[in-house]
C-alpha cells in the first residue's frame, strides 16, 4: 500500500483500508525474517526437516506474515499510532503464495484524549483461504 | 491431559537494548521501506519485541519443563498492547509467565494443546511499555 495520512474525521465505520498484495512469497523472505527475528525453527528454512514431519515444504513464520501485516497497518494509520495489534494464524504460507491484505474499520471513538479506531484485519492466499485474521486499535491524528 | 500445574510458572526475564540497526534490519525483513526506520530517530515496528523471543532468559526459579514436542508446535495467536513508544536507547526487560493451558479437539491437527503466555516489557523508567500475549499450539499431527 502507498503510505498515507489517515485522519480521524475522514474515516467511517465500515471503511476499508486500501487493498494490497504481496506476490510470490519466497524462501528468501523466510530466511531474512529468520535472521532478523532470531527464529531459526527449521520448518521455515529446511525442506528436508519440514517434509519429514508431513509438510509439503517449508512454510513461513506466522510472525513474518504478521510483521508484513503490521507494515500494511502502519502504512494505513501511521507509524507510532498503533495501540493494539492481534493476530490469529489459521493457515500456512508456502513459497510461491500470493498474499492479499485487507482491513476494515469496525469502530471509531474517543478514548481519553485520543481519537481511535478499531479495525478487523485479514490475510488471504491466492485460493482465497484466510491464513491470518486479526484486529488492531489505532490512534489517528485529527484535522482540527 | 493438559498439565495445568505450569499455569503461573515464571519463564524468566531478558533485558535488551532497543538498537537502531536492529530496527532497520527488522523493518527490512517485514518488507517495510518506510524512511522513518532508516532515519536518525526511528521508532520500533509493532512486532519488534519478537526479536527477543529467543534470547537467553534468567529466572529466579528453575524453568518449568513444558513437555512439548516442538516439531508439532505452531504459533496460534499473538497479541500486543502498546503503552509507550520504543526508541533506540531504551532498555527493555521482558518477563514471561504462563497464563493458561488447555486442550481442544481441532480440525487441522487432531487434539491440540494450547499454551498461553504473557510477557510484560518494562522500560528503563520502570514503566510498562508493551504487553505481549502468545498462544502456542501443540498438534497431534502435522496441521493441514
Amino acid at each position: 500500500m502507498e503510505r498515507q495520512e489517515t485522519y480521524f474525521e475522514d474515516v467511517q465505520e465500515g471503511d476499508g483500508a486500501p487493498a494490497w498484495q504481496l506476490e510470490n512469497v519466497t524462501r528468501t523472505h523466510f530466511v531474512k525474517y529468520a535472521g532478523a527475528s532470531g527464529d531459526f525453527n527449521p520448518m521455515h528454512h529446511d525442506d528436508t526437516v519440514a517434509t519429514k514431519v508431513g509438510y509439503p515444504s517449508v512454510f513461513g513464520h506466522g510472525m513474518f506474515t504478521a510483521g508484513v501485516l503490521s507494515h500494511y497497518v502502519t502504512d494505513w494509520v501511521g507509524v507510532g499510532n498503533v495501540r493494539k495489534f492481534r493476530v490469529r494464524f489459521t493457515g500456512q504460507v508456502y513459497p510461491g503464495d500470493t498474499l492479499s491484505f485487507s482491513g476494515t474499520v469496525t469502530k471509531k471513538y474517543k478514548e481519553g484524549d485520543e481519537s481511535r479506531i478499531d479495525a478487523d484485519l485479514a490475510v488471504a492466499n491466492q485460493d482465497g483461504k484466510v491464513i491470518l485474521s486479526g484486529s488492531t486499535t489505532a490512534a489517528l491524528p485529527s484535522r482540527g | 491431559m493438559a498439565d495445568k500445574s505450569i499455569i503461573g510458572a515464571d519463564l524468566g526475564a531478558t533485558t535488551f537494548p532497543v538498537e537502531r540497526g536492529k530496527i532497520r534490519e527488522f523493518a527490512n525483513a517485514i518488507l517495510d521501506d518506510n524512511p522513518v526506520y532508516q532515519g536518525d530517530d526511528p521508532v520500533a515496528p509493532p512486532t519488534f519485541t519478537m526479536t527477543t523471543a529467543f534470547w537467553p532468559r534468567s529466572s529466579d526459579t528453575p524453568l518449568p519443563d513444558l513437555g512439548l514436542n516442538y516439531a508439532r508446535v505452531l504459533h496460534g495467536e499473538q497479541e500486543f498492547e502498546y503503552l509507550k513508544p520504543l526508541k533506540p536507547g531504551d532498555t527493555l526487560t521482558g518477563r514471561t509467565k504462563i497464563s493458561d493451558v488447555y486442550e481442544k479437539e481441532g480440525k487441522r491437527g487432531g487434539t491440540m494443546k494450547f499454551i498461553v503466555s504473557e510477557t510484560s516489557f518494562t522500560n528503563q523508567d520502570g514503566d510498562t511499555a508493551i504487553i505481549a500475549r502468545q498462544v502456542l499450539v501443540e498438534t497431534s499431527k502435522a496441521a493441514s
